[in-house]
């Protein structure tokens, strides 16, 4: 290979679009790692604090698209302080100055905000996509100069964001000249928009495949944009809760029919059954449908949609659609490999006997022989049905499941689900994510080290009995990179019996365990390219100032991440970096 | 004697100074931390709930551990909003609504009304009748009728002087006065 010249290795090069097979290849030689990172277009950081802007656009000057992950996953469930960081402010400033030419910006859990969007929109000419899932700090201003001055902008994803939504005009501010759009989703903007910009922006844009609008779109306009836009390939509507009348309900229907290219449905934040029943006509072409925004809508209604949808691969819906609902899926979708069944009663409060047990998981798994992906919120499991289940689905890669009642036994033998457990990590010889929950002592965590293999993310809450279990994941999941514990007895010994391990994982989460100070400090000291921060309740410890006794003291919150970087510098009172 | 007792024993329980709402037995919100090999119990205390808050009328709420079940707070806030919204009826604010003359008592829903304006509309149809007009100054003038309400601290208030949600948490019952006693306390005594 090093007799040819470099452009012709760039060029085979090119074909390689893979991350890790890209960081193969940069490892090979000196010559190869120089070809690779001048050709490389596409990089994605899992963690934004492992490297900083800097020494990225050294290695890849070519960069077009860049993916930033921010926060920890447990900031989803609001166990992260808002201010803990995550900003990608400093990213764009860097690319800006370099004069990167960038493309595409794809940010999760990041903290972003109006200065940074209208820095982007000023500083790249050929930026193309913006997609931003889980962030906060910005408003509708930002997205407005990002319409405004993105002139080739072809994809504005925006994923379940914290917007502050000023009313304003953002969407005006596409130029008339902006014809190029392929994907419009701003499905999380509370306010109301500029309907008639809104429909002059679809009609102008005839590459439009995705669309995706928030509640405040009304159905006579949803109407309408569907009728510009029968070439939708992915469509999110608003929120509907009052039945159309008869002519509004003709008219719908026959806009939707017209969308022939639909495979994709969303949205759906309250929709009365009339009006999801104007849908038939094309739920046979559905690939992917999300109902699981709609919870006011009864079982019944979503089990007669779901029966017109033969062809669906991916499915997210409430538990209301119960076993009934999910056996029905499993007769129907024998084409599905995504599941994800949400919780529509969030606090157990209500004796709701409509919701999904162990009898729909079974089914499903008994119907879907392509199932590879699931999600599963539950009251009740037990062992037989998971070991059913790791019979039938030999195949899944991504395994969640959470028992809304932390501990609780299998309901049947009071025994705890190791065994279940054990039986799904031991079959899926692929199984690349797990969440556990319900009883679990340490043996399922050493079912865990020995069998899964492939895991590389594994989230635990309310499991386990001693150190034993956490170090049985530590040695046996050789490709772990993501750990992340909550109110579990795990504690220093575990943690610092390898840390080498730590080199080999982006990072470590444990909240509510049996670490200490001291073992937090000890790590940090025999580990110098970790990060190590305590995340503490009160702003007011400090805790480098704390004298020997508080060593004991259990940490409320430790994260840590390998890092290139060293201790960034923009974290906020109550972190600690040790 | 005994019975003496037992009368001392139950004031006590009533006058405990206790964490959470009135009516019930447990905290609202606390953090399941755990101890080891405490895995298993860490809800002996809501069950220990359950058991004295069985003679209780209403269900306890169970202890909501912070970030349980793991649903992004994106998620949990939709599901949030629009139960508050659907549960409205069951959690309003109701009040009793008296008319000097009127033979019996009303009584309406606060949290309907948007404002004030929203609440003596409905008023006003409800007992056919009109106020007047408003002003800081001078209170209601124009009519014999004037909408007051009497406060948590008992006093007799004309409404509209605070902003409504303030209105909304002090306001006890409703009274339209009528004749000269309104008068007086319309004309900004």
């Amino acid at each position: 290979m090093n007799y040819f010249p470099d452009e012709v290795i760039e060029h085979i090069f090119d074909f390689i679009s893979s991350h890790k097979d890209r960081n193969s290849i940069s490892l090979v030689s000196k010559s190869w790692h120089k070809i690779e990172r001048c050709s490389r277009k596409r990089v994605f950081i899992g963690n934004c604090y492992a490297i900083n802007p800097e020494r990225l656009i050294e290695r890849f000057p070519s960069l077009r698209s860049l993916t930033l992950k921010g926060k920890p996953h447990f900031a989803d469930f609001n166990l992260v302080p808002h201010e803990w960081g995550g900003f990608v402010h400093p990213w764009i400033v860097a690319l800006a100055k370099a004069r990167v030419g960038l493309q595409e910006l794809r940010l999760k859990r990041m903290v972003v905000s109006d200065e940074s969007l209208e820095l982007l929109s000023r500083s790249f000419a050929s930026f193309k996509s913006l997609v931003l899932v889980s962030c906060e700090g910005f408003t509708t201003d930002g997205l407005a100069s990002v319409a405004a001055n993105c002139r080739h902008l072809r994809e504005l994803d925006l994923q379940e964001n914290e917007i502050e939504d000023h009313r304003g005009q953002w969407l005006n501010c596409f130029p008339e000249s902006s014809t190029a759009l392929t994907s419009l989703n701003f499905s999380c903007l509370k306010g109301e928009t500029n309907l008639a910009a809104l429909e002059r922006l679809v009609a102008r844009s005839p590459n439009l495949e995705s669309l995706k609008v928030n509640r405040a779109v009304p159905l006579d306009a949803l109407t309408r944009l569907m009728s510009c836009a029968p070439q939708l390939v992915d469509l999110g509507v608003g929120s509907y809760e009052n039945e159309p009348d008869q002519e509004s309900f003709m008219k719908l229907m026959a806009a939707i029919k017209k969308c022939t290219e639909l495979r994709s449905l969303s949205g759906f934040s309250e929709v009365a059954p009339l009006c999801l029943s104007a849908f038939y006509p094309i739920c046979q072409n559905l690939t992917s449908l999300n109902l699981s925004y709609a919870a006011e809508i009864q079982g019944n209604h979503l089990i007669r949609f779901i029966q017109f949808c033969k062809r669906l691969q991916r499915l997210w819906i409430l538990d209301s659609i119960g076993d009934k609902g999910l056996e029905v899926g499993a007769s129907t979708c024998k084409e599905l490999q995504e599941l994800r069944v949400f919780p529509s009663d969030l606090h157990d409060e209500e004796d709701n006997d409509t919701a999904v047990t162990e009898i729909g998981l079974v089914a499903i798994s008994a119907g879907c022989p392509k199932l590879h992906s699931i999600l599963y919120f539950c009251k009740q499991m037990t062992n037989a049905a998971l070991i059913t289940v790791a019979k039938n689905c030999p195949n899944f890669i991504r395994f969640r499941l959470c028992i809304l009642e932390p501990n609780k036994p299998d309901h049947t033998t009071s025994q705890s689900l190791d065994e279940g457990f054990g039986a799904i990590v031991q079959a899926c010889k692929g199984l690349r994510r797990l969440s556990v929950s319900g009883l679990l002592t340490d043996k399922v965590f050493l079912y865990i080290g020995m069998y899964a293999e492939q895991l590389e993310m594994l989230s635990i809450a309310f499991a386990g009995d001693t150190d034993k279990g956490m170090l049985y994941v530590l040695n046996g999941c050789k490709k772990m990179r993501k750990l992340e514990i909550r109110d579990s007895p795990f504690g220093n010994a575990a943690l610092l019996a390898d840390v080498d391990k730590y080199r080999t994982m982006r990072s470590l989460w444990m909240s509510s365990c049996e670490v200490t100070l001291g073992g937090c400090k000890r790590l940090a000291r025999n580990a110098p390219w970790l990060n190590v921060e305590i995340i503490n309740e009160n702003e007011n410890n400090d805790l480098m100032e704390r004298n020997e006794e508080d060593e004991r003291e259990k940490v409320d919150r430790l994260y840590l991440y390998r890092t290139v970087v060293g201790a960034r510098k923009d974290a906020p009172p109550c972190v600690t970096i040790l | 004697m005994f019975v003496e007792k037992m009368d001392e024993f139950v004031n006590l329980k009533a006058t405990e100074l206790r964490l959470g709402l009135p009516g019930t037995d447990n905290v609202c919100e606390q953090r399941v931390s755990c101890n080891s090999n405490s895995n298993k119990r860490a809800l002996q205390p809501d069950a220990e709930n359950e058991i004295e808050s069985s003679t209780m009328k209403t269900p306890p709420r169970k202890a909501q551990i912070v970030g349980w079940p793991p649903v992004r707070s994106y998620r949990k806030n939709s599901i949030q909003t629009k139960k508050n919204e659907s549960d409205g009826e069951s959690q309003g604010i109701y009040v009793k609504v008296s008319m000097d003359g009127a033979p019996y008592l009303r009584k309406i829903d606060l949290s309907c009304y948007k404002g004030y304006s929203d609440l003596l509309k409905a008023l006003e149809l409800m007992f056919k009748f009109s106020v007047g007009e408003y002003s800081e100054r001078d209170g209601y003038r124009g009519s014999d009728f004037v909408p007051t309400y009497e406060d948590k601290d008992g006093d007799w208030m004309l409404i509209g002087d605070v902003p409504w949600e303030m209105f909304e948490s002090n306001c006890k019952r409703l009274r339209i006065m009528k004749g000269s006693e309104a008068r007086c306390l319309g004309s900004g005594v």
